[in-house]
């Protein structure tokens, strides 16, 4: 066969394909978007079954009652929903646990990405990961039967059984990493650039770090003290175990109090029966843990577009 | 006008070439006409005419950024990939539409090949790279045979035929080209599309693959992009130099055909000043 | 900043002492039931393992094809994809408390399923879920782009590119993502409370029968006065660190192991 009889066969193999509907392909496209539409169907699950019976509550109980009353007693004869001991609760533990969290994962952030060697690095970011992997029931253990009676009695603090003092310290350790990491990133995405402006001006290390990069880096440093402080909102068992269960608005860190977390876990285990009030109770504080936490995370995210804007 | 100082060496270099009576006597595989591209909204290249036939090798030369890539892509409908690509213009195959609107665009880019710049071998055995092709097509008959036969025709067979299980990315570069080649191969094309396939391989390898493709086009029609002058002048029939036009308003850069001819035409005599300007090196 | 050493030393001391009461850690392995001083966690860790498996049979595969969808298939200037992603992000900020509460009213009540081991795993399947999409998300945008322009140019439809040749390839960055995600989900105790992990499970649990798991197990055996309950509780503290802990090397190891060399 010559060359051109073997072109001509090759070329002569019909003329273009005209389109085919390809079937499988179609399928898949589908089986695909229905797998993503499983998260919206979630997030639309989540806000039903909150708003549904929330709405419920609220005709029982009026919103006023609610926001603005200070005693939650909710399962007495004479019940009262007053949500502000609640959510003082869950402030006083947020706000301790940011006290430690900040500047300890802040200082972290900075060590790691400004002065760490990298064989420090490899040491310090698995211990970091570890240190976010403990379980929260574990954590919450170890805040009730060791940092308690660490507190009282090494330290001489005068501190209730269940206090907001030791789950705000062990939490704000748990989220050490959380800061850590987001911090790092932020920092990591300065340019180098900065620094070396800096030190060419004369400046030492720890001037560029937080002269230079910490306020370069400032909106996604404070995306990750949001997220951190979403977290701490959020966050169960640890206050379930060790900060107790006594609904009671006090800002002081040594006594007992109930966050709102705490209170659903305690109280919706599953035996109360539902369509009573208590029952209820459960989903209008589910829903305003909800709505708190989305706000912040929202917040956290504009702020991470941000910082990620301004370098890309 | 006075003849334009090229060196004799360029001259020897290519007499490789067929003769445009020669090419223009073969049937026209590609027959392009006023075509443009536009990048959501900004043309990249703009009202190209030419015609591309059976059994040569045709080359694109020009300066970066003049679109020769863009219009390559144009061959096989890999713009359709880039979300916001327009084309315009026409691009007849074997006489027939490309673009029409009932045209498979997969099934097309099993008879128009490509292979890329930066070889791209899948992470995968030497064997499975090449049978990858007949196997997501359904082509019947024996694997076996067919990855030993496009290995053969793109001079790879030697090499591995002892180690075909091994990992592909352990290749050298020109190997791996090589084997990219062999794996456009082993689905049967009609046209080979090559962007720059040599730029990224040492002198060896790019003689290599100048050499495959002499033999390549007994069987197959080729198109290469290639930024090397010099390579064109050793391969290709027929050259079309690709330039930069830029508006005097300031609104942009576009990509246009300036000269189409035989090679040994644009690099000896060429008909337009800018060809002249960017063989004798005075430019780009 | 030496500040970074203290972390290391809060979680060895942490070891220390959850380590010193575990000379109960005979007592877990082995003994199934409770009762005072012979108690057990046996049913425990096996719901635990049951959970973990319900987890990882629904979360990946509809992780992934999450992941493949929004990386390979959507159009980003559609709007419902613009939801989805925005959906994902914000699922991955709710407290786990908040899908007790959801699974509490849907799972339990709404369909009726019950206080059972599948319920349990069904919603912590939705509490890690974004976590399992994020991991697939990066593993999949690690596949250079040169392999499937390669693959099309040979004539491959889009979902062969995709399971032939970008699924395999990401198949590490994957199984480490969820393998991080299932040791998260193994230590969850809050949305297993509100669904209903019974207190007092003297048997081994099945998929569709009641159970405890634990988390939960140590929770309830920490608000127990007894010291001997101390002692349980940090010797089963113990086990689910080790099973957690071993889940996340195993992670690690997949990863460095497997760090590619494009």
């Amino acid at each position: 066969m010559t060359s051109a009889d073997v072109s001509v066969a090759r070329s002569a193999a019909g003329a273009l394909p005209r389109k085919k509907v390809r079937w499988g392909e179609q399928l898949v496209h589908l089986i695909l978007f229905v797998a993503a539409a499983i998260s919206v169907l979630t997030t639309v699950g989540i806000v039903l079954s909150l708003l549904l019976p929330a709405i419920e509550f609220f005709r029982e109980v009026s919103p006023w009652d609610y926001f603005t009353g200070t005693t939650w007693a909710p399962l007495f004869l004479d019940a009262e929903f007053g949500v502000l001991p609640l959510v003082v609760g869950t402030l006083v533990i947020s706000f301790w646990s940011a006290l430690v969290a900040f500047p300890l994962g802040l200082g972290v952030a900075v060590y790691l990405s400004e002065y760490a060697a990298p064989r420090a690095t490899a040491f310090l970011k698995p211990v970091l990961e570890i240190l976010a992997a403990v379980p929260t029931v574990v954590l919450g253990y170890f805040a009730l039967t060791f940092v308690t009676p660490f507190l009282r009695d090494q330290l001489g603090v005068q501190v209730e059984i269940f206090n907001a003092l030791s789950a705000s310290l062990v939490l704000g350790i748990m989220l050490i990493p959380t800061v850590a990491t987001l911090s790092e990133d932020a920092m990591a995405a300065v340019p180098r650039d900065l620094r070396d402006g800096g030190f060419a001006l004369g400046a030492d290390k720890l001037q560029v770090s937080t002269r230079i990069v910490v306020p370069a880096a400032i909106s996604g440093i404070i995306a990750a003290f949001v997220l951190a402080v979403s977290r701490a909102v959020g966050e169960t068992m640890i206050v379930l175990i060790a900060a107790g269960q006594l609904a009671q608005i006090t800002f002081d860190p040594r006594e007992t109090i109930e966050t709102i977390t705490a209170f659903i876990g305690a109280t919706g285990n599953g035996d109360i029966p539902t369509g009573t009030i208590e029952y209820k109770t459960i989903f209008a504080l589910g829903l305003t843990l909800f709505v708190m936490t989305l706000i912040m995370n929202l917040i956290s995210i504009r702020l991470v577009r941000k910082y990620r804007e301004v370098y890309e | 006008m006075e003849a334009p100082r090229i060196d004799s060496g360029r001259i020897a270099e290519v007499s490789r070439g067929l003769e445009r009576s020669e090419v223009e006597s073969r049937k026209s595989v590609f027959s392009v006409r006023d075509l443009s591209v536009a990048y959501r909204g900004k043309v990249a290249l703009e009202g190209v005419d030419l015609d591309v036939h059976q059994n040569t090798v045709t080359a694109f030369i020009g300066p970066s950024g003049c679109g020769k890539s863009t219009f390559i892509r144009c061959f096989n409908r890999m713009n359709d990939l880039i979300p916001g690509a327009k084309v315009d213009g026409t691009v007849l195959y074997h006489g027939e539409d490309l673009y029409a609107r009932d045209v498979d665009a997969v099934e097309i880019r099993r008879r128009i090949g490509m292979v890329f710049q930066k070889p791209n071998p899948f992470p995968k055995s030497i064997y499975d790279n090449v049978a990858f092709g007949p196997r997501v097509l359904g082509m019947k008959g024996s694997l076996d045979e067919r990855v030993e036969s496009a290995l053969r025709q793109a001079a790879l067979w030697e090499e591995v035929k002892d180690r075909l299980k091994d990992g592909a990315l352990g290749l050298s570069g020109g190997q791996q080209q090589r084997l990219c080649i062999a794996r456009a191969l082993a689905v049967e094309p009609d046209v080979i599309l090559m962007d720059e396939p040599a730029s990224a391989l040492d002198p060896i390898s790019t003689t290599r693959i100048e050499d495959l493709m002499h033999d390549l086009k007994r069987e197959y029609t080729i198109v290469i992009v290639t930024h090397n002058m010099q390579q064109a002048a050793r391969v290709a029939d027929m050259t079309a130099f690709f330039s930069v036009a830029v508006e005097d308003d300031g609104s942009g850069r576009r990509g246009i055909l300036v000269e189409y001819d035989a090679t040994t035409k644009i690099f000896t005599t060429p008909s337009d000043k800018r060809t002249e300007d960017y063989v004798t090196g005075r430019f780009g | 900043m030496l500040v970074a050493f203290g972390t290391l030393v809060v979680l060895l001391v942490d070891t220390i002492v959850t380590g010193w009461p575990g000379l109960g850690t005979q007592l877990i392995t082995g003994l199934p039931s409770t009762v005072a001083d012979e108690a057990g966690a046996r049913p425990a860790i096996l719901a635990t393992l049951y959970l973990g498996a319900v987890v990882l049979l629904f979360s990946v595969p509809i992780g992934v094809l999450t992941a493949v969808y929004l990386e390979e298939y959507a159009d980003r200037e559609r709007w419902w994809n613009r939801v989805i992603e925005v959906n994902i992000q914000n699922l991955a900020a709710v407290p786990a408390i908040v899908y007790g509460i959801l699974g509490l009213a849907f799972i339990v009540h709404g369909i009726g399923l019950g206080r059972v081991v599948l319920a349990g795993g069904l919603i912590l399947t939705l509490v890690v879920l974004p976590t399992v999409v994020v991991a697939a998300r990066e593993a999949i945008r690690a596949v250079p782009d040169s392999i499937r322009q390669g693959a099309f140019a040979l004539g491959a439809t889009k979902w062969q590119v995709v399971w032939r040749q970008v699924l395999p390839a990401a198949i590490p960055g994957i199984a480490t993502g969820s393998i991080l995600a299932l040791s998260r989900a193994v230590g969850e105790t809050a949305p297993l409370i509100m669904v209903g992990a019974v207190v007092y499970v003297p048997f081994n649990p099945t998929i569709l029968g009641q159970y405890t798991a634990l988390p939960v197990q140590i929770f309830n055996w920490t608000k127990l006065p007894d010291a001997e309950f101390r002692t349980l509780a940090a010797a089963g503290a113990i086990v689910l660190l080790v099973i957690v802990l071993t889940m996340n090397a195993v992670a690690i190891f997949l990863r460095n192991r497997y760090r590619k060399q494009w």
